[in-house]
């Protein structure tokens, strides 16, 4: 076992874990977050996206040890209480989900472009969500609610 | 997964002992290959040692007419890199085609060519533009660095500390992507070296390869028209569910013309 301290959305946090525990196994299973999703399992569908010293990365495709030290970012991090992060708000607004499950991997992929491009065109948007499948929607409302979602992240 | 044991180096001369006193170890770096081999038990190390924490392995930086790019700097770095695009704006555009966003924020240019997967993109870019790989002993030009498939000239223990570019007058990578993996189904790097010309072929063939007869023709006349006509041999080249040998084949040279008409 070895032991990984990180600050998981925003408190310092330890754990004694296998060196081949991923890091959304550490996630999941040990802190119980559970808005982080297991998809494909193979790094392609992107529901486990979290970010990892502020950029989005793939949990089921980083070991947890690799954390060691970091800041780790997940859903749960986003919303105020009751209240709504402006682009979980939009994925509401713009029926940017069906069943859901994508959506947390989708949200936290979105913000980590708006962080580097506020202003992403529709087909910023497109090209970025490579690394995110959804099966229900076809992807219209999920670029229109991330769209929304910059915009209402600037006010 | 198997279990193994971890290591995380503070420097690279720890990660070299480390290596060495390892039955079976292996290095990582971005994880992006290498995690996924690990849960399907095509790979299992027994120690894992754990690049990230090595001093000094990233970075971009340029000197005279070099371009080095460090080990362990991540595709998304070289992908918005000032330098990068000043220098050689086609070595940017390589880096932004790769994989999706999450991979671009993980994997590592040192990874990917010492893994040299026949589909990955950086090996063309290597050999496309001449690059030398440093290593923690030695420095290989990339025309002796990838020896086949999954292959390169890396001994055990040894590791890539930076890659070296020199800065060509113009090039471009023009790449034909598996549209749901987005690596190479086919990708030419063409390159207009200080002394050569330069064409490199990634995903066609078991590993990155040059077409000397199209450098030739296109030394002589650097137009699309100039290699318009050539067919590529499909012997040799890979074949799978996503494209057949000949139709690789025929996409070296529809890239490569796409590549020097985007250049003139």
């Amino acid at each position: 076992m070895i032991p990984v301290t990180l600050t998981l959305n925003g408190k310092v946090v330890s754990a004694d874990i296998e060196p081949r525990t991923l890091l959304v196994q550490l996630i999941r299973d040990h802190f119980h977050l559970t808005g982080t999703h297991v998809g494909c399992d193979t790094s392609q569908c992107g529901a486990c996206v979290v970010h990892v010293d502020g950029v989005s990365v793939k949990s089921c495709t980083m070991l947890a040890v690799q954390v060691d030290g970091a800041k780790v970012q997940t859903i749960e991090s986003l919303a105020d209480k009751e209240r709504l992060h402006p682009m979980q708000q939009a994925f509401k607004d713009h029926h940017g989900l069906q069943c859901g499950f994508c959506t947390p991997g989708i949200i936290m992929s979105a913000l980590n472009l708006i962080a580097k491009n506020p202003n992403p065109s529709e087909s910023d948007i497109r090209d970025w969500l490579e690394g995110n499948l959804c099966r229900c929607t076809g992807y219209h409302n999920i670029v229109k609610a991330i769209s929304a979602g910059a915009e209402a992240m600037k006010s | 997964m198997y279990d193994f044991s971890y290591k995380r180096p503070t420097s690279l001369s720890d990660a070299a002992e480390m290596s060495e006193q390892a039955e079976d170890g292996s290095f990582l770096a971005g994880g992006m290959t290498l995690i996924p081999a690990l849960k399907l038990r095509l790979a299992s190390p027994s120690i894992l040692i754990d690049l990230g924490g090595v001093q000094d392995l990233t970075g971009i930086s340029q000197e005279n007419n070099t371009l080095t790019v460090r080990a362990m700097t991540k595709h998304a770095d070289v992908a918005v890199s000032s330098e990068v695009k000043n220098a050689i704006p086609a070595l940017s555009e390589v880096a932004e085609s790769i994989g999706d966003p999450q991979v671009r924020n993980r994997g590592t240019i040192g990874g990917s060519i010492s893994n040299a997967d026949p589909a990955a993109d950086y090996p063309a870019a290597l050999l496309g533009l001449g690059a030398t790989v440093e290593t923690n002993s030695r420095t290989i030009g990339s025309d002796d660095f990838f020896t086949g498939l999954f292959g390169t000239a890396l001994n055990a223990n040894e590791l890539v500390v930076a890659v070296h570019f020199p800065i060509p007058k113009r090039a471009v990578y023009m790449k034909f992507p598996n549209p749901a993996s987005r690596y190479a189904i086919v990708g030419v790097m063409v390159a207009e070296c200080s002394d050569e010309i330069r064409v490199a072929v990634t995903g066609a063939g078991p590993s990155v390869f040059r077409v000397f007869e199209m450098e030739e023709a296109l030394q002589k006349n650097f137009s699309p028209n100039s290699i318009q006509d050539m067919i590529v041999s499909a012997d040799g080249l890979n074949e799978d569910m996503h494209a057949s040998a000949d139709y690789r084949a025929h996409l070296i040279t529809v890239m490569a013309k796409r590549a020097v008409a985007k250049l003139i």
